[in-house]
């Protein structure tokens, strides 16, 4: 529990009633003005990729499913290997403004923000795997934003992954970013055989990257491989 | 980032090569500051970038070997980003030392727990493994001579305080110019500037806002044309230049050090009290030892009228706009329970009455509110006296567009809140105040919102009426400072007898 909202520093007063005192108190990182801004998703979503249906028109949507998913999914070399993602949140402006102060500014600390609702997400028998950084943008931040969000919910990063080149590739088309031959690959002497894995990235975007990571670890043996991000774009 | 210390220098952990013992910048004793070497032949354009400055490794866009071999040379000196006092640590680059502002974190170039300000994070990461760097030579480069390229004139009142400015940017000193809103106080720095220029000194203006950087800028650019102005703001693209006059936000100043002989300080009023202290870090840190500094404003806060009246602030006046006209004083108009009207609906009648007045006689006019959450309740009352009536605030996308839509009498009344108490200017306008006693509208908002009114040598008068459930002091001063400026122009001969 801290004092100040770790994102606006408003003074966090708690009301201490009758009924708050009996419960369990959970840390509070943000004042009630800005917890109310981050949006849970919720309701009808994407059966693969958690996207909401009801923002997307009939068109867009086959099964409950997204058009996009359903494109991954009916391509050879990519079907099957994400079995499927969680998003908490929206990514509104609100959260786009804490997550690029998070990962940009370096402020480490807002990791904390969203560790209670994280740990909820983190069930036992499974590695929880960070996408991995390139040694120069490691350096760069001074710290994996992944990462982060594993420890600060309480829990330890299995690092399996590591990237084959720089992470530049935010300009290239989808055509570019599903073709490109290999992002990652398996670090060496790492044993995924019959494990069930939880991918963990900041924003759900195209959903390339964390395809490209469960390709690699689903050849490599792997269970299963599902993902958990902070916002669904 | 990690150094060892190698033959009394530090050496980045990344160019050794040979295993050392290798620690963070805060956790070293001393810094070890190597001589300057006469035949190093150093980057020129380092220099520009580097001198009067404390940048992150990050900010300098040259190689590591290069920042060492400068380092070594003795041109590159290394200051602690975090310093620690008995264990609490303190920001050198901000001056925070609030301890809730402070976090840790595993970090990657150091490998250990890292402790950050989050206080001016936003500027880039500042932690226990963070070195500033700067420039060793602190003397400034020669720049061509400065010509003033300004055919105005000054009144009388602007003239007397130029005279002052030029005087204390020759002594060094410190003073405040209590200009009123419309003085004209921009006229009132070229004299000095050009002076402080002409002695080679490096001269900087500096503003809490960035519309006002980029509307300074070309203007200052005009009338010095030449030299190079430089502009500083977040995202401006000026971050490499070096020029003897820089036009910066108080924000950037933390990107300084040591940097100038004149800090011009406009605005010093806009800020909420509570960072006040960190401005004066900004500005102690980024003027020299020895340095001139000009405060600007229209509402100096009570603690700096106070050290005017007893002798302990050298300030100079300007109490009359530069059309000689006086200021016009605000009328207090009691408009009873107006919150309680608005909860049906409508607003007190003397208040409708103002409204229509000005929309049946098409005169423009602003209508300040305290509180934003008031917008969706008013504004509707208001649209059917006009359809064409709409409300602003800070956080409105298009505040431009609908200030510029008045001003266009596109439109021919905007709700605002105090957002636009200061720095637009319409020639021709009335305002009024709904809730005046409330405690948003402090003295100097009072006094700069008046300061709307009567701004042009065309229109020099205009209604400015304060609709109150309840006076108060803040109310009180502010009509008792536009009095006593008032009578001060007219014992001065600065305004006209009408
Ligand atoms: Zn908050
Ligand atoms: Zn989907
Ligand atoms: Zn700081
Ligand atoms: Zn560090």
């Amino acid at each position: 529990m801290s004092e100040y909202c770790l994102f606006c520093h408003e003074e966090i007063t708690s009301n201490t009633n009758w009924s708050s005192f009996f419960k369990v108190k959970t840390a509070t990182y943000l004042c009630p003005t800005c917890e109310a801004q981050l949006i849970k998703i919720e309701g009808d979503t994407c059966n693969i990729c958690n996207r909401p249906l009801e923002k997307l028109e009939p068109q867009f949507v086959i099964n409950s499913r997204c058009l996009d998913c359903v494109r991954w999914e009916e391509d050879e070399e990519w079907k099957g290997y994400l079995l499927k993602n969680e998003s908490l949140y929206e990514y509104n402006t609100f959260l786009k403004e804490i997550i690029s102060q998070y990962k940009f500014r370096g402020d480490y600390i807002l990791a904390k923000i969203f560790s209670t609702n994280i740990q909820q997400k983190l069930i036992s028998d499974t590695l929880f795997v960070p996408i991995p950084l390139s040694a120069e943008r490691q350096f760069e931040r001074g710290f994996n934003q992944s990462e982060a969000l594993i420890v600060e919910a309480g829990h330890s990063p299995t690092h399996l992954l590591e990237r084959t080149h720089s992470e530049k590739q935010s300009k290239k088309s989808r055509y570019d970013r599903i073709h490109i031959p290999q992002v990652f690959r398996l670090k060496e002497g790492r044993d995924v055989a019959d494990k069930a894995i939880l991918l963990i990235d900041d924003i759900y975007t195209t959903g390339s990257t964390l395809r490209h990571a469960a390709k690699i670890l689903m050849h490599a043996g792997a269970k299963s491989v599902s993902s958990l991000t902070i916002a669904r774009s | 980032m990690n150094f060892a210390v190698l033959r009394e220098k530090l050496v980045t952990e990344a160019l050794l090569t040979t295993p050392e013992i290798t620690q963070a910048i805060t956790s070293l004793a001393e810094i070890p500051q190597p001589p300057t070497n006469p035949n190093f032949s150093f980057n020129r354009e380092l220099q520009k970038l580097l001198l009067g400055k404390q940048l992150l490794i990050d900010e300098i866009p040259y190689s590591l070997e290069d920042i060492q071999s400068h380092y070594e040379n003795g041109y590159i000196t290394m200051r602690k980003g975090i310093t620690l006092n008995k264990n609490r640590p303190q920001c050198e680059r901000c001056g925070n030392e609030d301890q809730s502002l402070f976090a840790t974190f595993p970090c990657s170039r150091c490998r250990e727990i890292c402790t950050y300000c989050r206080k001016c994070i936003m500027m880039g990461r500042v932690s226990t493994c963070t070195p500033l760097y700067g420039w060793g030579d602190e003397n400034d480069l020669q720049h061509t001579d400065a010509t003033l390229d300004w055919t105005g004139t000054l009144s009388s009142g602007q003239q007397h305080a130029s005279n002052q400015v030029i005087e204390f940017i020759k002594a060094n000193k410190e003073l405040l110019v209590w200009a009123v809103c419309g003085a004209g106080k921009t006229e009132v720095l070229f004299e000095g500037i050009h002076h402080a220029l002409s002695e080679q000194k490096r001269v900087c203006v500096a503003t809490p806002r960035t519309d006002v950087v980029l509307e300074l800028t070309p203007r200052l650019q005009a009338v010095f044309p030449t030299i190079e102005v430089a502009s500083f703001y977040g995202g401006s693209e000026d971050r490499q230049k070096y020029s003897p006059l820089t036009i910066a936000t108080t924000h950037q100043l933390l990107r300084f050090y040591k940097a100038f002989d004149t800090i011009i300080l406009d605005e010093v009023d806009a800020f909420p009290y509570s960072v006040d202290e960190a401005l004066q870090f900004a500005v102690k840190q980024a003027r020299k030892d020895n340095s001139s500094l000009i405060y600007l404003t229209a509402t100096p806060n009570e603690q700096w009228q106070k050290e005017c009246r007893q002798g302990k602030r050298e300030f100079v006046t300007i109490p009359a706009r530069y059309h000689r006209h006086p200021l016009p004083a605000p009328e207090f108009v009691w408009c009873g329970n107006w919150n309680k009207a608005l909860t049906k609906g409508t607003l007190p009648a003397n208040v409708m009455k103002w409204l229509k007045h000005r929309i049946d006689t098409g005169k423009h006019a602003l209508f300040f509110i305290p509180k934003i959450e008031l917008i969706p309740k008013i504004l509707p009352i208001l649209q059917k006296l006009h359809p064409d009536i709409e409300a602003v605030h800070a956080e409105d996308p298009n505040r431009k567009e609908k200030v510029k839509a008045l001003r266009n009498k596109e439109i021919p009344l905007l709700i605002t809140t105090t957002i636009l108490e200061r720095g637009v200017t319409f020639p021709n306008l009335d305002v009024a105040v709904l809730g005046s006693d409330d405690r948003i509208f402090t003295e100097s908002a009072l006094v700069q919102i008046s300061g709307r009114v009567g701004r042009s040598a065309q229109f020099p008068n205009g209604d400015i009426t304060f609709f109150h459930y309840g006076l108060t002091e803040s109310m009180l001063k502010a009509r008792k400072e536009i009095q006593n400026m008032n009578k001060e122009a007219l014992q001065k001969g600065l305004i006209d007898v009408e």
